[in-house]
């Protein structure tokens, strides 16, 4: 990596570029479908519970030759109804 | 005593399959073990070059298949070793001539009198990638620490753990040092990390392959080649025997820039 402009390394290019590759070739998901997927979940949780959709992260994460899908989903208004 | 099958392949060309079966081959029968290669890049074959046969070829392996020739008058003896064999792929035909059954006919007549049937697979996971892996006891997959040919070794990974073929072991190919050193190229264990398979080698850039393979005379025969010691080892690992992985490391200093400059390491 360069001092100066830190720019990644082509190795680090590589291997980044590599495990979202991979990824999608494995579960053979687009990002456009992984987008559909995120909204149908966003709208089925907020049948039960109050949620803010636009903090909501969805993910694909490897381990090995293992695929699994990842949702960080934080609650909305819960400090304050403790608060209250 | 039962051969065991090997397969070779990669889904991406050039990244040395063909290299690899010529020298794991010549190693085994350094070692004694009787071989039998077969060119399975029907239509496109190169085996018979790089081992330096192909001034023998009389029958190919669709000559086989039709009832041409006997499977022993398809087996070309190698010009070093009495008990290396390669059966050549038919150059004038297409990968339909060949089905999965054919190969695991083939194979089958084989295996009483080897040690090891070693397929060379085309690229691609059409048809003759599926007729290569018929057979197969076991996969090697051949890649470069490179973005297209992991990711095409990583869908060839994909498609034999589909066809319950197993996990196969990887080879890395071509590795550079230098490049990995300055961060230039994924290192073998960046390609390991993605592709999440078991290694069985990595074999370090070296001139002496294109030499060898210009020859026909696979590098392995070279006691100097490092790209020949990794094979060999490779060959080590394949009769199940534990051999440490080979020290890639740059050195650092005059002696490793002297060493770069000349091209040794």
């Amino acid at each position: 990596m360069s001092w100066f402009t830190r720019k990644p390394s082509a190795a680090e290019s590589a291997k980044e570029r590599l495990q979202l590759v991979l990824i999608h070739d494995r579960t053979d998901l687009t990002p456009a479908e992984l987008e559909a997927l995120k909204d149908d979940l966003i709208k089925a949780i907020s049948r039960h519970i109050d949620i803010d959709p636009s903090a909501v992260q969805i993910g694909l994460e490897r381990a090995g030759r293992e695929q699994r899908l990842v949702a960080d989903i934080p609650l909305k208004g819960v400090a304050r109804r403790r608060a209250g | 005593m039962t051969a065991q099958v090997i397969t070779v392949t990669s889904g991406k060309g050039g990244v040395g399959k063909t290299t690899a079966v010529a020298n794991l081959a010549n190693a085994l029968a350094m070692d004694g073990k009787r071989v039998v290669c077969i060119d399975g890049d029907i239509g496109l074959r190169n085996l018979d070059v790089v081992m330096g046969l192909e001034n023998r070829i009389v029958y190919d392996i669709v000559d086989v298949i039709e009832g041409r020739c006997k499977l022993r008058q398809a087996m070309i003896r190698d010009k070093h070793y009495p008990e290396l064999y390669l059966i050549p792929a038919a150059q004038t035909r297409d990968k339909n001539a060949v089905s999965p059954s054919d190969m695991v006919r083939i194979c089958a007549d084989l295996r009483p009198d080897a040690d090891f049937v070693i397929i060379d697979s085309p690229a691609g996971i059409e048809r003759g990638f599926r007729n290569s892996i018929a057979a197969a006891d076991r996969v090697l997959v051949v890649t470069n620490p490179e973005v297209s040919a992991v990711r095409d070794a990583d869908r060839v990974v994909g498609i034999l753990e589909a066809e319950e073929k197993g996990t196969p072991s990887l080879i890395i190919n071509r590795l550079n040092p230098v490049l990995v050193k300055n961060n230039d190229m994924l290192s073998a264990e960046d390609v390991l990390d993605l592709l999440g398979i078991q290694l069985i080698g990595i074999v370090p850039e070296d001139e002496s392959v294109i030499i060898g393979s210009n020859r026909g005379a696979p590098v392995v025969a070279d006691a100097k080649s490092r790209a020949g010691q990794a094979f060999r080892n490779i060959s080590k690992r394949l009769q199940g025997q534990d051999v440490p992985f080979m020290d890639l490391d740059v050195q650092n200093g005059l002696w490793g820039a002297i060493q770069r400059f000349t091209g040794r390491k």
